[in-house]
């Protein structure tokens, strides 16, 4: 029997990591899936090419499956996160210049801890106060899409440390692989974007890492492994094939011992083409924090396994109630229903089973680092 | 018919393509046409020309700019979706595999905006194919160079003739599913390695 072909677009960031490990390490050949990658230069590419079915899936923002399965952005088509591809990896960076202003700014705090989000988000929200002072433009930051993990932290982040999203800052969009250099020419002012961008930023001089995605919220799924819902219907078996060589793939990829070759494989110019030491001390979890600082180990940077390879409904449903929050899209009704219809997990779960994992109970979402709990709408905007 | 009053914006980083296009649409009696490469101030550029229609590559990483602005800005004079009728899935498919995006202000008829697409679907196709062309010929003429050197090499080390040569090459590309150049390049490669 030959091997069924899947075709599936990646961005190049180290979360595809699940997907190359899966098409280049043999796993989805065992599943029998004939995985073909294809790097893409935009987002909205990948989520056009999985609907008109040059894609069977891809690596995608977990919330654009909800966006569209919505119909929030573009098309409304229905999507399924079939699995997650990790959790983590995002990285909130600014210029070196903000990054001065943080740390001498009257009450800024001084920036310790470093990472810290409420000490760094009250620096921030001193030396905003002090550009307004100037007369100064309010700064700009970047994320890599509206509908994105990477904009719902950089919202949540500023509206819990008294930072208006729509006022005292200039959100913007901006691909991964053009953040470092908009940040070196003083285009953008900080950025929320996935590893290893922001390591590439601090080892170019340009940037400050001042939190991370794990200091905000106890991992949420980041990107997923995205399908159109009725491809996957119809193909049952080979969606389950391919989940089931992700998983296998997940695994791998957590194997501290694997992450020299992971990084070796995903620094090639087919893949993330940023070097593999940036990649490996990612991987590991450690993390330069600012220009020729000694590496940081960051607790629970970036997983790719278990709990972390199985979407669950709660954290679309947050996504939805999120987007809602900020007006990205309009309440209706079922759209919660259809959001976690899209983190149903049901393919997921059953391809963890027949690989003999144990399903983590449902266990309570911890809370957010302001004390918010996790499915718990925060009152209207900042 | 297409309607001469529709403005159209396009954005392409791709010099001649934009040029293609631009003048397709012309010919066909669209005189509104717009052509932005520079992506600084793209936003301050599409709310200046306030376009009915823009096109973009998809080869351009903006993209996603470009969805944001729709999305938050409330100075984009209306919302602007991705065609006019989702449900037309033989147009977005169309689109999508000759390489250009389409984003259409909401409201405007179908019909008003389908052949102008079609037409820059077209356009998009027909510069693909002369792209297509334009490398098999620069990689024929530089297969066409390697195979020249590597018969060279083959006749001298064993001693045949060019034919000889030549059937040799030919037939190591066939059993070995390469093409000429490859195996040409390949006994080059080799020669230097052994100092001819």
């Amino acid at each position: 029997m030959s091997a069924q072909r899947i075709v599936a677009g990646f961005m190049p960031l180290l979360d595809c990591a699940v997907l190359v490990a899966a098409a280049e390490c043999g796993f989805a050949a065992q599943e029998g899936i004939d995985l073909r990658l294809l790097r893409e230069t935009s987002w909205a590419n990948i989520r056009d090419r999985l609907i008109v079915g040059q894609f069977q899936a891809a690596h995608l923002l977990g919330p654009m499956t909800v966006a569209a399965t919505l119909g929030a952005g573009q098309l409304r088509v229905p999507m399924l996160a079939a699995a997650a591809l990790g959790q983590g990896g995002n990285a909130i960076s600014v210029s070196v210049a903000l990054y001065a202003e943080m740390n001498t700014v009257a009450g800024g705090g001084g920036g310790e801890p470093a990472l810290d989000p409420v000490v760094q988000g009250a620096a921030l929200r001193h030396a905003i106060a002090e550009r307004r002072r100037r007369g100064a433009a309010p700064p700009v930051f970047a994320a890599v899409y509206p509908f994105s993990c990477h904009m719902i932290e950089l919202r949540y982040w500023f509206a819990a440390c008294g930072i208006d999203p729509d006022q005292d800052v200039q959100l913007v969009v901006l691909p991964p692989p053009l953040v470092v250099d908009a940040l070196r020419s003083g285009q953008i002012d900080g950025f929320c974007v996935g590893a290893p961008w922001s390591a590439v930023a601090v080892a170019a001089g340009a940037g400050c890492v001042v939190t991370t995605a794990s200091h905000l919220w106890r991992q949420p799924s980041e990107k997923v492994l995205g399908m159109r819902r009725d491809w996957a219907e119809a193909q049952p078996e080979n969606a389950l094939a391919l989940v089931r060589a992700v998983l296998r793939a997940s695994e791998w990829c957590d194997e501290a011992g694997n992450h020299r070759e992971l990084a070796a494989l995903l620094a090639g110019p087919r893949y993330v083409g940023v070097p593999a030491e940036l990649l490996y001390e990612n991987l590991s979890g450690r993390m330069h924090l600012v220009p020729g600082a000694q590496a940081t180990m960051v607790p629970d940077f970036l997983g790719f396994s278990r709990a972390a390879a199985l979407p669950r409904a709660a954290h679309a449903v947050w996504y939805y109630r999120q987007m809602l929050r900020w007006r990205q899209c309009a309440a209706a009704d079922g759209a919660e229903a259809a959001a976690a219809a899209c983190f149903d997990g049901v393919l997921a779960r059953q391809a963890a089973i027949t690989l003999g994992w144990d399903i983590p109970a449902t266990s309570r979402e911890e809370c957010l680092f302001d004390g918010q709990p996790f499915d718990a709408m925060p009152q209207t905007g900042a | 018919m297409t309607d001469p009053s529709l403005r159209i914006l396009i954005v392409d980083q791709n010099v001649m393509r934009a040029s293609v296009l631009e003048a397709g649409l012309r010919e066909a009696g669209l005189n509104d046409v717009i052509v932005v490469r520079d992506m600084q101030n793209l936003l301050r550029r599409i709310v200046d020309a306030d376009p009915d229609v823009i096109f973009i590559d998809l080869e351009n990483p903006n993209r996603d700019v470009l969805e944001q602005m729709f999305l938050v800005s409330r100075s984009v004079r209306r919302p602007v979706a991705m065609f006019v009728d989702s449900a037309d899935a033989a147009s977005i498919a169309a689109a999508v595999e000759s390489g250009v995006g389409a984003y259409v202000v909401d409201g405007l008829r179908k019909e008003r905006v389908k052949s102008v697409l079609d037409l820059c679907i077209s356009r998009f196709n027909a510069f693909s194919k002369l792209q297509d062309e334009l490398d098999r010929t620069k990689q024929a003429l530089e297969d066409r160079k390697l195979v020249d050197r590597a018969k060279g090499i083959i006749m001298k080390q064993r001693h045949i003739d060019e034919a000889q040569a030549y059937e040799l090459l030919r037939k190591s590309a066939m059993e070995n599913n390469l093409r000429l150049g490859e195996v040409a390049q390949s006994v080059i490669t080799a020669a230097r390695l052994f100092g001819k």
